[in-house]
């Protein structure tokens, strides 16, 4: 089990990662991680609850009040304030298991394997439908979101079957898919790059390439921060999404 | 010889091998011709939205993200589906 990236592992590890006892495994190990991580960022910050809030409760009640202002407003609107805790701790832990992509001796995002993306997907997938039975009852959950407004007779059962279809299957699998695809590529291009640069690293007369190769490859590591955070913030801001219109019909 | 006499006279398994690459090639690429157009007007049009009103940025920028993942999603099917195709 090569826990630590100080060597490159096989290709075939990118898609098949060996498991240790009772499958525990370094992606495994990471979600543990992020798990811990998560917790113990907000019981420390929860701790004092000083008035003129300094270090770690800074940048707890920071980005709590940037999943307010900035997820929660925008999309689902005040009555979405109690959906706070859930979109908070999804976005600390989904950040938290893809920023281990660039710590240097882990370099792998955890959700560049598709289960707990899928498992996260499939949770939002529950919350919304039990919100929208919650709030608007099955019957007018379906028709609400089945049948858009203004849409011709004619074509009325297409629109309604594709839309079925978005609340039954797109939603979860596009979600899932695009926090895991995401993570793949950015990984598959840093492994690309580190892969590259250790090849030219040879005295001979391609090491001239070898400055520029290394530099697009910490130039990458830090767009990769930048994904890493995107992708949390995409996945808890299409979370509002879906539970706002749950909460909220379209009219 | 000629050149598909060439191609005919190797090993069938290379052959497969070497379509199988071209495909994920043509799959992936085909899928991100839609989005890389589609992520160009999203942005683009947000910004002209955020020069003209920098008061309502906020909101612009939370759609925008929006609509880049839902036009992004395509593009990252088609990756999926490149590792998927196996010759």
């Amino acid at each position: 089990m090569n826990v630590l990236a100080l060597e490159f592992p096989p290709i075939t590890h990118l898609t098949v990662w060996p498991t240790g006892p009772l499958g525990f495994n370094k992606v495994a190990g990471i979600y543990v991680f992020a798990t811990i991580a998560t917790l113990v960022l907000f019981m420390i910050a929860g701790s004092k609850k000083q008035l003129v809030p300094r270090g770690i409760q800074n940048i707890a009640e920071s980005s709590v009040d940037f999943v307010r202002n900035s997820i929660i407003m925008q999309t689902i609107g005040p009555d979405g304030l109690g959906y706070l805790p859930l979109l908070a701790t999804m976005f600390f832990f989904i950040f938290f298991s893809n920023i281990t992509e660039i710590i240097p001796g882990i370099q792998m995002p955890a959700n560049a394997r598709f289960g707990i993306p899928l498992m996260l997907a499939l949770m939002v997938w529950v919350i919304y439908w039990v919100v929208g039975f919650i709030k608007q009852g099955p019957l007018h959950y379906l028709k609400n979101s089945t049948v858009p407004p203004g849409v011709p007779k004619a074509i009325l059962p297409l629109v309604s079957f594709i839309e079925f279809l978005q609340i039954l299957i797109v939603r979860p699998f596009s979600q899932a898919v695009r926090l895991f695809a995401n993570m793949l590529a950015g990984h598959l291009i840093l492994v690309t790059f580190s892969v590259l640069c250790a090849a030219l690293f040879a005295a001979a007369w391609y090491i001239a390439i070898l400055p520029f190769s290394f530099a697009l490859l910490v130039f990458l590591t830090a767009f990769e921060i930048l994904v890493s955070f995107l992708q949390a913030f995409i996945f808890t801001i299409l979370t509002a999404v879906y539970i706002g219109s749950s909460i909220h019909p379209d009219h | 010889m000629s050149m598909l006499h060439l191609i005919a006279a190797q090993d069938p398994g290379e052959l497969q091998k070497g379509l199988t690459a071209v495909g994920r090639g043509i799959v992936y690429g085909g899928a991100a011709i839609g989005p890389g157009i589609g992520i160009g007007l999203v942005v683009g049009n947000a910004i002209t939205a955020m020069a003209r009103q920098p008061e309502s940025a906020g909101v612009v920028r939370t759609t925008m993200f929006l609509g880049i993942a839902f036009t992004e999603a395509l593009a990252l099917f088609g990756f999926v589906l490149a590792f998927i195709i196996t010759g």
